[in-house]
């Protein structure tokens, strides 16, 4: 009786130590994960000879302190943040709108075969981006123009004289045409979301609407939608995340200096000769903010998007 | 209930109120899953169409969204491999004639292409695996019923709600030779002279370890800062494959006198497997997706050292204007990950996952 006490003490107080350990790695795993963003928010705030004199995680001192870096941060960001919300907003809502209709006619109506679709759509995903790369460029600087160009000097050339050009080094057409991009490659991961969070809702409803002789897009607008929205906050966090923090897609469809994005212009301010560390960081947290901001508010919501795809 | 409007489903779509009428009147509805559906009536409008009425009806949601995906997807894949087959280069139009496969013949024996072709391979293979180990060992202490747990979560995961621009910047920093922080804490603890001993690759005479440049340290460096930036991802699916776990294995194991670590090792973990391979396919694409990353970091020419296909692919085509070469690069990329997705797929397809 009195070994089992003993016992049970002992296996308290090793469970404490092991709980303090348990403590102890998880602090050491904030230290890991947060390193590179605090030494990017302490070196933002130093002068030139501050950071190359100081550790990169401590903070400035009083004669070492200057906000002029994030000032010039901030005015070579600024034009680009602009540009990247308006590129990313309306690519997020057509990706998130069109990806929850594809996922309604993929999975709430059923129908044979429907999986083959579903596959075919899902593996969009996980393709390379690489590999359309070339085709992109193409289609909207070759392509694309080329047809415009021909129908409208051909329907409407008593206006413009058969000398319309599509205007392709407009930034505005340019970012256009990036949204566009960015939108239709968003459809597959956002149908996948909705598709996993539709196959979870209880067909009763639906069927019971269905035999009242309710249109499929009634069903859709009256019963689908409205049961979506927490799916749709998930959906255009997530996505949104995405185009935002895209490079390469930007580096291909935008070339006017005035339309850059603002990780384009993040990319520019790194790649310079001269390594003012204290600028390229506070350019960095700039550029990040948005989707920092996003992360910390709806944090739930991003966890959630990453989880769904897989 | 639920079984019979589930047949109903599978009935025709314009007969509905007769069908239910029908359903009142005793077990008419004979179905096989939904194709061949005896009730008198539905025949007629079964017969004159050629396909099942639901495809039609939900055809408008889903055909014009598959449609434009699948152009820019599907399509452009495509147009790339035909672009593959053929010489063009430099400004102006593609012309589409001379199709053979000499720009794949033109990639072995390109020292380059070997180059980032093994470079990207190192990069997949132990990038995904030791993610995988870090995130399976952080969900499993974000799994001990602690405290904050939601807070811990946030905070792993954060790295990856970045850009790769992002954090290709803070890494450049964190890697820099003079006062980057991985050389200043090296130098604090007197670690830096060895370090320098042991890692310096032959003829080079620096005094700093150079983590980006060197060939003993480049693509390790890079793997280790995306490990950082996507560890948190494996911890969320991991995590959520340990939620699913009944508590009741816990307990078996616990009450067999198994300890922590061989009952993780024994019971848990093998549990964990389709957690590991969903996670391992997204990590992989991820891999193969980490240009933005080295292009922050070095530019279109990272050099031999940390050069990637994508990489490789950019700068052939958008900085040399080899348009037909870097297109057939990307077919390879692009095989690449259909080596990854394609058994995925198939076997969550088998399963019924999909």
């Amino acid at each position: 009786m009195s070994t089992g006490t003993r016992d049970y003490v002992e296996e308290l107080r090793d469970m404490d130590n092991s709980r303090i350990g348990l403590y102890a790695v998880l602090l050491f795993g904030i230290v890991f994960y947060l390193f590179p963003v605090e030494t990017a928010v302490m070196t933002m705030f130093k002068t030139q000879g501050e950071f190359a004199r100081t550790l990169p995680f401590a903070p400035p001192s009083a004669d070492g302190f200057t906000l002029s870096a994030l000032a010039t941060a901030w005015n070579t960001l600024r034009p680009g943040l602009l540009n990247s919300l308006v590129m990313a907003i309306p690519a997020t809502i057509m990706s998130a709108l069109l990806g929850s209709l594809t996922a309604y006619g993929l999975t709430t109506i059923s129908w044979r075969g429907q999986v083959g679709v579903v596959v075919f759509i899902i593996a969009g995903i996980f393709i390379p981006y690489q590999a359309v790369l070339v085709p992109l460029a193409q289609f909207w600087y070759q392509i694309l123009p080329g047809l415009l160009n021909g129908f409208v000097n051909t329907v409407f050339g008593f206006i413009t004289g058969g000398d319309w050009a599509y205007p392709s080094r407009n930034g505005y057409v340019q970012l256009f045409q990036l949204s566009i991009t960015h939108g239709a490659y968003g459809i597959p991961i956002c149908t996948l979301l909705f598709r996993s969070y539709y196959q979870a809702i209880s067909d009763e409803m639906i069927e019971a609407a269905r035999l009242d002789g309710a249109s499929a897009f009634s069903i859709y607008r009256n019963i689908i939608l409205p049961l979506s929205l927490p799916m749709f906050a998930v959906t255009l966090i997530y996505q949104f995340t995405q185009v935002y923090n895209d490079l390469l897609f930007a580096l291909v469809l935008v070339n006017e200096p005035a339309a850059q994005v603002a990780t384009q212009r993040l990319a520019a301010l790194t790649g310079g000769v001269v390594q003012s560390f204290n600028t390229t960081m506070a350019g960095a947290i700039v550029a990040a903010f948005p989707t920092l901001l996003v992360y910390i508010v709806f944090g739930e919501q991003f966890a959630k998007g990453v989880a769904g795809e897989n | 209930m639920r079984e019979i409007l589930s047949r109903l489903r599978a009935a025709g779509g314009g007969l509905r109120a007769a069908i239910s009428r029908d359903e009142s009147n005793g077990d008419q509805l004979a179905t096989d899953g939904g194709t061949t559906v005896t009730t008198a009536g539905d025949d007629t409008l079964r017969k004159s169409l050629p396909v099942e009425w639901e495809l039609v009806e939900s055809a408008p949601f889903w055909l014009p969204p598959v449609l434009l995906a699948g152009f820019f997807v599907y399509g452009a894949i495509a147009w790339n491999f035909l672009l593959s087959l053929t010489d063009y280069n430099g400004l102006g139009g593609a012309t589409y004639a001379n199709f053979d496969f000499s720009m794949y013949a033109r990639m072995l024996n390109d020292g380059a292409f070997w180059h980032a072709a093994q470079n990207t391979v190192v990069l997949l293979v132990v990038f995904t695996v030791l993610c995988l180990a870090l995130g399976l060992l952080v969900a499993i202490l974000i799994d001990q019923n602690i405290r904050f747990e939601n807070s811990f979560r946030t905070i792993y995961l954060l790295p990856m709600s970045l850009s790769f621009v992002v954090t290709a910047t803070m890494w450049a920093w964190v890697y820099n030779a003079r006062s980057g922080v991985f050389n200043q804490l090296l130098r604090l603890f007197n670690l830096e002279g060895l370090l320098v001993g042991l890692l310096r690759p032959a003829g080079v005479n620096a005094e700093v370890i150079q983590w980006l440049s060197w060939n003993t340290t480049a693509l390790a460096a890079v793997i280790f800062a995306l490990i950082w930036q996507f560890s948190g991802y494996a911890m969320v699916v991991f995590l959520a494959g340990l939620r699913a776990i009944p508590q009741a294995h816990y307990e078996a194991a616990r009450v067999d006198g198994a300890t922590t670590v061989r009952m993780y090792m024994r019971v848990i973990i093998p549990q964990l497997r389709a957690s590991a391979v969903s996670a391992s396919v997204v990590l992989m694409v991820f891999a193969l997706k980490a240009f933005d990353f080295i292009y922050a970091l070095r530019g279109s020419q990272p050099g031999a050292n940390m050069d990637i296909l994508a990489t490789m692919m950019y700068r052939v085509a958008f900085d040399s204007l080899q348009w037909a070469y870097g297109s057939a690069i990307a077919i390879v990329l692009f095989a690449l990950a259909l080596l990854v997705i394609g058994p995925y797929l198939y076997s969550e397809y088998r399963r019924g996952e999909l």
